[in-house]
């Protein structure tokens, strides 16, 4: 199969990128999309040039790590799945496929088409952690939780920070992947000890780094571990909690 | 406290017999017995005796200490965590973009612990036996007792601080059973438990980040280590976006950098796990425990295509409703659903009836790779068996079973189009876990003072084969505690001692040489990518060094793996420059220690004159075709001494041995029939 490449070039930040065609002739079917920039970088190789640069880690879907906009949309053309399980059996033979970058104001490009995710990570820093130290936990079978609750916990816990949520959606926010969060551990016996002083934290924290939410919904289409979309109501039914309540927990 | 000298033996000098034909001294020098500081008590005690022995750093004096810790897997974020919640300085150190990425995260199944809750009659001392005869008595007896001890609470504080462990009906956590066992100690969540308990540790550094006792420097990887007067004393980095090379130092460093599987080019792991730490670690002096000691999964998805980036797991745990089969006639092209049941071989049922399909890895994957490699494989490249659930399905329901592995069936499908609900999976072994690694003796300090592991990158637990669900709980172990408790009591002797000056030689000089092998690869005008060599170097490896291991075979590979080093360093081409974020650089790099590390892989498959669990030697086979065991000559750790590069022996590899001591789990033969 042939397919025509325009991929996304940009040698640092402080400098513009642009998008540059590339053709591979070979593509076949059952390639993953990783394995298709493989191929191009294989070939760039080959010929001196400087291959694409972009990020992937354990290619089955679970690490975060992979993400590039194809076409404009977050990880490519299949909903709900990474760009390492992404196939080329997505295109036609003669295709044009365009290959950015995730785009949102708090993702900066750092080379080509990988960028700077660490907003995400100082959301979870301002708050989205359960403060019990080593060996001081309580007996974990003492602990009933519902089959029902552990269960939703982990629809939201599910979440693996690849930030396809705010690349997909129009004002960049990170309600998805905050809400995901707080819903998880508000499930959680020990997380709702910390419940409302981590909903403060967090969502404070997400305001600065990232855009605001106008329930669209692209977020839950894009998310590789299917998270639901009630996500984005739970920061701000977790934020009115906080609010009323007053209380840390 | 406590030692035990080691018992010396005199098998292990240098006129042992190897194979026929192959004269071993000319490859490596015999060394000396070493001490694993065993405490000389009965094992069962020996936790509980060490950590009354330890020396402890009062409270106020714990930010007087920094350690730097690599890697934010299972082991390393967790260890980190637990000394900044103490009250050290913790720098941490990883290539990843943020913590959560480590590769401990692609762990499906499970994560053992003998909480002994049920009355399936689990206990500790059950879970000790269980991983000493998986790993078939080469690993340290007395590790295993620590792994289960302290694996007990593993379960609740990884609850605590946020991983959301399946539960029955009446509330309480639920478990499953996995190979090698016969009772059900495996705590999970769905198919991601490596997922749900590398979040919570990750999550768990990063509260230790915001109240400033660890310090993260993400996308920066370790090149090297910095020793003076036989002291680990801090590492050097490479900024992977600036490019910039720089030294850090500190009271100790600990090293939780995972498994060297990618050795081998496709296997499980993530593209960017490598061994370039514990190689840089292993040439400053630590010793290397059994690197032939490779764990080949037995449910992987098998390569399909030329592009194929790597081989992708199927948990284990799908073992526990799958039953794998391959058809009873050779090159059979029938759709597996028009397969009657009496044409199927479910042939580790048959071979196996007391075990069946949760034989041991090593046990299964051989049996696997025998079906294939005899032409009964199926799929497009006849490299695969099916797995298959159509019995679960009628037993249990469609819905339980989705229930139990409905990510791994996602997965499945996504990769190949296919429906296991439908049709039985394809599934074929695939390299996955590296027993082996830097040695370290019973605090999990390596020969070098100073430096200690974490997680895969060591050795210890899982002898000559892993069993399931342990190697969560290890990391977990080490990390939170087992590290927490050892190395302070390495670093209450260096009180009022202040890290190494960033001005001294050592530091320099170690810097110096990072610098010149970058300049050197980047200089290099060759005419293939580091990954054309990568490849060469998996088949010779898949070849010679995978389930079986020939010595004959084996001695001709280390010629090949030599011809092949030469080849990269006269023939790589490293597109790019240094200065900046440059990926062929940072494999290039790693494909250079690989060929180095792959010789001693080798030449530890030749040494070691028997065969023992994933370590199964032609020229040792039981009459009914199991691995061989020699009890008498080999039951010691093989500890690799980087070479000399002067005199009589130089470039030879050295051999050192810890002999292994069994009282709790007596020495016998592996019978899972």
């Amino acid at each position: 199969m042939r397919l025509i490449l325009e991929v996304w070039r940009q040698a640092s930040p402080q400098v513009q990128g642009h998008l540059e065609a590339y053709e591979i002739d070979d593509a076949r079917e059952e390639m993953s999309l990783l394995e298709l920039l493989d191929r191009l970088n294989h070939q760039l190789i080959e010929a001196d040039q400087e291959p694409v640069a972009f990020e992937s880690d354990c290619r089955e879907g679970i690490c975060g790590t992979c993400g590039v906009d194809i076409d404009g949309i977050p990880h490519g053309p299949e909903d709900n799945v990474p760009a390492c399980g992404q196939h080329v059996r997505s295109f036609n033979d003669g295709d044009t496929v365009r290959i950015e970058p995730f785009r949102a104001a708090g993702f900066s490009v750092i080379r080509d088409l990988i960028v700077d995710r660490t907003g995400l990570d100082r959301i979870i820093q301002a708050g989205g952690t359960v403060a019990v130290d080593a060996g001081t936990a309580t007996d974990a079978d003492a602990l009933l939780v519902t089959h029902e609750a552990a269960e939703a916990a982990l629809d939201f816990a599910a979440c693996i920070g690849c930030g396809a949520c705010i690349s997909a959606c129009p004002n960049g926010a990170a309600y998805l992947f905050t809400g995901a969060k707080l819903q998880h551990l508000a499930l959680m016996p020990h997380g709702k000890m910390e419940r409302g002083r981590r909903a403060r934290a967090m969502i404070t924290q997400m305001e600065h780094e990232f855009g605001p939410c106008s329930q669209i919904g692209e977020c839950a289409l894009a998310c590789p571990a299917n998270v639901p979309l009630s996500a984005i109501a739970t920061v701000n039914k977790e934020r009115l909690r906080a609010l009323l309540r007053r209380k840390d927990n | 406290m406590s030692t035990k000298k080691p018992k010396s033996s005199d098998h292990n000098s240098s006129d042992q017999k190897g194979p026929a034909m192959i004269d071993l001294d000319a490859l490596r020098v015999v060394g000396q017995p070493i001490d694993g500081h065993v405490p000389d008590v009965p094992p069962a005690l020996a936790w509980e005796d060490r950590k009354l022995h330890y020396n402890l750093v009062n409270p106020s004096n714990r930010r007087k200490f920094t350690v730097i810790v690599v890697g934010t897997g299972l082991a390393g974020a967790a260890a980190a965590a637990a000394l900044g919640e103490l009250g050290y300085n913790v720098e941490v150190f990883t290539y990843h973009d943020v913590p959560r990425r480590a590769h401990s995260v692609a762990a499906q199944g499970g994560v053992n612990s003998p909480r002994d809750r049920k009355v399936d009659n689990d206990s500790i001392e059950r879970f000790v036996k269980d991983t000493v005869k998986g790993g078939d008595y080469r690993g340290r007896e007395v590790d295993a007792f620590r792994l289960g001890q302290e694996g007990v609470r593993v379960i609740d504080h990884m609850q605590a601080i946020g991983a959301p462990f399946a539960r029955e009906y009446g509330g309480q956590l639920a478990t499953r059973s996995f190979g090698g066992v016969q009772v059900s100690r495996t705590y999970y969540t769905r198919g991601q438990t490596g997922q749900q308990l590398e979040i919570a540790s990750a999550h768990a550094l990063s509260r230790q980040v915001a109240a400033g006792t660890c310090r993260l420097h993400s996308r920066q990887e370790m090149l090297d280590l910095i020793v003076k007067d036989g002291r680990a004393r801090g590492i050097v980095v490479r900024d992977l976006v600036s490019g910039k090379v720089r030294a850090l130092t500190a009271h100790a460093v600990v090293l939780a950098t995972g498994g060297y599987g990618n050795i081998y080019y496709k296997a499980t792991l993530a593209k960017n796990s490598n061994a370039t730490a514990i190689w840089r670690a292993y040439k400053r002096g630590a010793y290397f425990a059994n690197p032939a000691f490779v764990q080949i999964h037995p449910t992987a998805l098998p390569l399909m295509s030329r592009w194929q980036s790597k081989k992708i797991l199927m948990s284990e745990s799908l073992r526990n409703d799958g039953r794998i089969w391959a058809p009873k006639a050779k090159g059979d092209e029938r759709n597996p659903n028009d397969i009657p049941e009496d044409e199927r071989d479910y042939f580790l049922e048959r071979r196996y009836p007391a075990f069946g399909n949760l034989v041991p890895r090593d046990v299964a994957s051989r049996n696997i790779r025998e079906r294939i490699d005899a032409g009964y494989g199926v799929g497009p490249l006849k490299n695969a068996v099916y797995l298959d659930f159509r019995d679960a399905i009628g037993r249990l329901g469609a819905a339980i079973v989705r229930e139990r592995y409905s990510n791994l069936f996602d997965m499945y499908n996504e990769q190949t189009g296919e429906d296991p609900f439908a049709t039985p999976m394809r599934i074929a072994p695939s390299v996955h876990f590296t027993m082996g690694g830097l040695w370290s003796d019973y605090d999990m300090q390596t020969s070098i003072p100073g430096l200690f592991v974490g997680g895969e990158c060591g050795w210890g637990y899982h002898g000559a084969n892993r069993l399931g669900a342990n190697s969560l709980l290890s990391g977990c172990v080490d990390g939170w505690f087992t590290l927490p408790y050892s190395v302070p009591n390495y670093l209450a002797g260096y009180l009022g001692e202040s890290p190494l000056d960033l001005a001294d030689d050592a530091v320099q000089d170690t810097m110096r040489e990072v610098q010149a092998r970058l300049d050197r690869l980047v200089g290099n005008k060759g005419t293939h990518g580091p990954d054309h060599f990568a490849a060469k170097l998996g088949e010779i490896l898949d070849q010679y060094a995978s389930v079986s291991r020939d010595p004959a075979e084996l001695a001709a590979a280390i010629k090949q793996i030599q011809a092949l080093r030469k080849e990269f360093w006269r023939d790589v081409k490293v597109i790019g420059d240094g200065d900046r974020l440059n990926q062929e650089l940072e494999y290039a790099g790693r494909v250079a220690d690989y060929l180095e590390l792959a010789e001693l892989l080798v030449l530890d498959a030749l040494d070691r004159d028997e065969s023992a669990g994933a370590h199964f030697r032609t020229d040792h086979v039981t009459p009914d075709g199991e691995a061989m065991r020699d009890d008498e000559n080999w039951t010691f750790v093989s500890a690799w001494q980087a070479p000399s590069d002067s005199g009589p022996d130089a470039g030879k590899p050295i051999r050192n041995y810890e002999p292994l001591v069994f009282t709790a789990v007596p020495l016998q033969q592996r019978n899972y029939k």
